[in-house]
């Protein structure tokens, strides 16, 4: 994998992010398409996530959770705005309360996925942009924090296995 | 360097930035501190409409004011846009994780053939043992 970009407008509170991987742009697709291989990489693996719904569709509905080490769970959904398999998906990303639905006190983010073909490979540009400070706070708390630092053996382990 | 930021302030940060004739004055501001009457100009607004962006940049910490005779010099504050760096840092972080674990999902089935198998890994993976079989140091 290859990070090619990571770029950030703060005035603008945007994130655009753009990665090359070595495998074709229908196999990417699959990572956000099939929940069970989402599940793998949504959340950090302190924080797996559990999409119990998932539904590609303009306006289709994904609710999910994700399960911290002490089997506390912090809920999600995603409200999906349009998509182009395999090539593009935008959707709102926001929190949920204890039974699952939308907290609408909180904004969402606005991500936007695009999967287009690189070389052999495939280069991913997500754009999230914020609306405002309680879903960034919201989201940093949410253990993210700690997954992440966790996660950077892993992620070494992985990276080790490919140089090998 | 840190730059730790209350809830409270971040809440203003971000209301401060959410309208673009504030993000407007911060981008003029940072590129040479001025006068509002010199801001001003660039807007249709009023004076004192402008003048109170300002105060609301200002309370956010993003531009401080500064007397000057019968003016007052708005200069941007990079402290703050830094701290607001470091939010958006952060959260880059969780997006850079998570493309570096999809590497590692599509580094596992290379060959993807069969996407209706039912049973995810089926491999004898119970506690994934970190083997470190090929620790030769040899120290020379």
């Amino acid at each position: 994998m290859t990070v090619v970009s990571l770029d950030r407008d703060v005035e603008a509170l945007t994130l655009t992010f753009v990665t090359e991987f070595d495998a074709p742009v229908e196999r990417v697709w699959q990572v956000w398409e099939d929940p069970r291989q989402l599940e793998r990489w949504w959340g950090p693996p302190t924080y797996p996530a559990t999409f119990e719904r998932h539904d590609l569709v303009p306006g289709g509905q994904c609710r999910y959770y994700m399960t911290g080490p002490e089997g506390d769970r912090a809920r999600g959904w995603w409200t999906i705005v349009s998509v182009d398999a395999p090539h593009r998906l935008e959707f709102d990303d926001g929190f949920s309360g204890e039974d699952g639905e939308p907290d609408l006190s909180m904004e969402p983010t606005r991500a936007v996925v695009t999967l287009e073909p690189a070389g052999d490979g495939t280069r991913m540009t997500i754009t999230s942009t914020f609306v405002s400070a309680e879903q960034l706070e919201q989201m940093l708390a949410m253990g993210m924090e700690e997954g992440m630092r966790e996660a950077v053996g892993q992620i070494d382990d992985v990276l080790l296995e490919k140089a090998r | 360097m840190v730059v730790l930021l209350s809830e409270t302030e971040i809440d203003r940060l971000f209301h401060a930035l959410a309208d673009a004739t504030r993000r407007d004055i911060v981008a003029r501001a940072n590129q040479q501190s001025q006068s509002v009457s010199a801001l001003a100009q660039h807007y249709t607004m009023s004076f004192a409409a402008v003048q109170k962006h300002v105060a609301v940049l200002e309370r956010a910490s993003l531009v401080t004011k500064e007397r000057s005779g019968r003016e007052q010099i708005v200069h941007s504050n990079l402290d703050t846009l830094r701290a607001a760096a470091r939010l958006l840092d952060e959260f880059e972080q969780v997006w850079l994780q998570r493309t570096y674990r999809i590497q590692g999902l599509l580094a596992e089935r290379p060959d993807a053939a069969d996407p209706a198998s039912p049973q995810q890994n089926a491999s004898p993976q119970q506690n994934a043992s970190p083997q470190q079989n090929k620790q030769h140091e040899t120290k020379e």
